[in-house]
């Protein structure tokens, strides 16, 4: 070890300092950069959004009203909160159980149950889209309604399963055990004994379908886009400026009116989001 | 591996009774589940493989044509192997700048000591950003018309490219657009990063080790089960990448899809195509369902090999511990 001239140390870790959060802030910067332009165009009038122009002059608040008034734009929000809201419950409703089972019931089979968990979770929606979208046209007649999107979440998601497991494995046995003793049947110990134990994993993965449902565009134009009455906000927005004709304030009013409730969700939910995002990735 | 005893192997009845009792309550857990897989897993699959070889077009029923469909789409379909390589750009260039990107944003909030929480919030609020939105608004932004970034790139004189309007620029786009949405690995990154026993870059300082040589003998070998996940997991994301790369040629080129109408995917010039928009296009646009059941078993066997093996290497991650 070499013996270091104690203030040229401390100017070195101050300099350290002061580079490490100017880059630090300057990314961050870069990253929120694009939500800012896209609400400035939001709110340009119709003639400023045609130039090159990057501050609103006269700032134009009418145009996040007027969006409500486009067609269809109500439609696509009421269809998409249907979506959310029925398959995030479906799916708790449904994936739940299955992980309680997965997690704590010993028998035959089981790891291969697990790897079609996984191997679900893993297969690109187009692999088996083409049966599917035969059957609900054919057998079922419920193309053109989002109801090919919401059933099968009833019968439990593996991504879901397969986080909710992950969690409940950390439930410490011995509570599990004491609830036996106490006479409860496997039922009862997960509703009274797990449930409550798991919350924060119930409340991550309930986020996560919603925003999957939320986010959705392959599904909804798979079996919605032969009926606009069923579009959801993710569909219809890629055809709001093409089909409306409108420049890009109008199209970007209506990204901030997608966009807004989603990171509102996430600032009231942050704790329960980067928990479950780091479930994922961390080993058993 | 979990042994279940079947039940009447016991002489004893009360034994005998409550095995069967687990063995229906474990049925009775698992139903939903196993009538899913059946009907929205297994069957599906089942039928795909058996479309793949029959001529259909969704009206009059399948007819069996051999292998047709698979020397159709190897050989003559002009946009497979265009798909093919794209979706091997997207995974060479964007996948790795997407975890050197996650990498280096993880390591920077776990070393800022002030405001890191702020910053952790800024980097990971556009990966929740829903991918049509995100795409509209970075079609928007790069737009060579009245975007911002071509402007601000105008001011500062240099000359700006076409971005999604031109065939050698979308997918460095797109690629954009996906390092922003990079938020989800920098969280898993930071998981890991803050698990590294803080002794083992304490005694590497004291014997004189670098910032370099601890983030090499240190970090890197501790970060590897992540990097190996997050490189599997990014290479099956990529080949299941469709919503970015659809909407940004359709809204950049002005022509939206839906059943039925039929215009040349992957705009500009094929650039952005990747197999699931074939699967689409194939199956939904020119109803030719044998050549679109083609791509989506070649998509299976792709994907299944990466679940696979990340089923193998990632051992702990996925058996869980028990």
């Amino acid at each position: 070890m070499t013996v270091v001239d104690s203030s040229a140390y401390r100017r070195r870790q101050v300099l350290e300092w002061v580079a490490l959060h100017s880059f630090a802030v300057a990314l961050a910067l870069l990253f929120a950069l694009p939500f800012v332009f896209v609400l400035l165009t939001a709110l340009m009038s119709d003639q400023q959004s045609l130039t090159r122009d990057l501050w609103p002059q006269p700032f134009a608040w009418h145009n996040l009203v007027d969006i409500w008034h486009t067609p269809g734009f109500t439609t696509w929000w009421r269809n998409t909160l249907v979506y959310a809201v029925l398959g995030t419950a479906l799916t708790l409703l449904s994936s739940v159980p299955v992980a309680y089972a997965l997690a704590y019931f010993r028998f035959r089979g089981r790891n291969v149950a697990m790897m079609v968990v996984i191997a679900t979770m893993m297969l690109p929606p187009q692999v088996s889209i083409i049966p599917l979208y035969l059957v609900w046209a054919q057998n079922f007649h419920l193309t053109g309604t989002l109801w090919p999107l919401i059933i099968p979440l009833a019968f439990g998601d593996a991504f879901s399963i397969f986080l909710l497991r992950q969690f409940m494995l950390t439930v410490p046995r011995a509570y599990l055990e004491a609830a036996r003793i106490d006479g409860c049947g496997d039922f009862r110990t997960m509703i009274r004994v797990v449930i409550p134990m798991i919350k924060p994993a119930i409340a991550a993965v309930g986020l996560f379908q919603f925003f999957y449902c939320w986010n959705d565009y392959f599904g909804p134009q798979i079996y919605a886009s032969e009926n606009p009455g069923a579009w959801t906000l993710s569909y219809g927005l890629q055809t709001f400026k093409s089909a409306h004709h409108t420049d890009w304030n109008l199209t970007m009013a209506a990204t901030v009116l997608v966009l807004a409730p989603v990171i509102l969700l996430f600032f009231l939910a942050q704790k329960a989001f980067i928990e479950g995002v780091t479930l994922t990735g961390v080993k058993g | 591996m979990a042994v279940g005893v079947r039940p009447g192997r016991t002489r004893n009845p009360g034994l005998r009774s409550r095995r069967r009792r687990e063995w229906l309550s474990t049925l009775a857990f698992l139903s939903p589940w196993l009538l899913g897989t059946g009907l929205f897993f297994v069957y599906p699959l089942v039928t795909t493989a058996w479309l793949s070889f029959t001529k259909y077009d969704g009206f009059v029923s399948p007819t069996w044509d051999g292998l047709d469909n698979w020397t159709f789409v190897f050989h003559d379909y002009p946009f497979f192997w265009p798909a093919m390589r794209n979706t091997l750009w997207f995974v060479v260039v964007l996948v790795s700048l997407r975890i050197v990107a996650g990498l280096v944003l993880g390591l920077m909030v776990v070393h800022v000591k002030h405001g890191n929480s702020v910053l952790r919030t800024v980097f990971y609020a556009p990966f929740l950003a829903p991918p049509v939105a995100g795409t509209l608004a970075f079609v928007f932004l790069l737009n060579p018309g009245t975007g911002p970034v071509n402007t601000i790139l105008g001011h500062l004189g240099v000359s700006a490219p076409n971005w999604f309007n031109d065939p050698s620029w979308s997918k460095p786009a797109l690629t954009l657009l996906a390092l922003w949405g990079v938020g989800d690995l920098m969280v898993i990154f930071m998981a890991a990063l803050l698990d590294v026993p803080q002794e083992l870059y304490e005694a590497a300082s004291l014997d004189g080790a670098g910032a370099i040589s601890r983030f090499r003998h240190i970090t890197l070998p501790h970060l590897r089960p992540i990097l190996v996940f997050a490189v599997v997991t990014g290479v099956i994301a990529t080949m299941q990448y469709y919503t970015e790369p659809i909407v940004a040629g359709q809204v950049a080129s002005g022509q939206i899809a839906g059943s039925g109408n039929q215009f040349e995917p992957g705009y500009p010039n094929g650039s952005t195509l990747t197999l699931p928009q074939l699967v689409y296009n194939l199956g939904f646009q020119r109803f030719d369902i044998g050549a679109a059941c083609v791509i989506a078993m070649v998509l299976f066997v792709l994907s299944m090999a990466f679940a696979a093996f990340l089923m193998r290497r990632g051992h702990g991650f996925l058996a869980g511990e028990d």
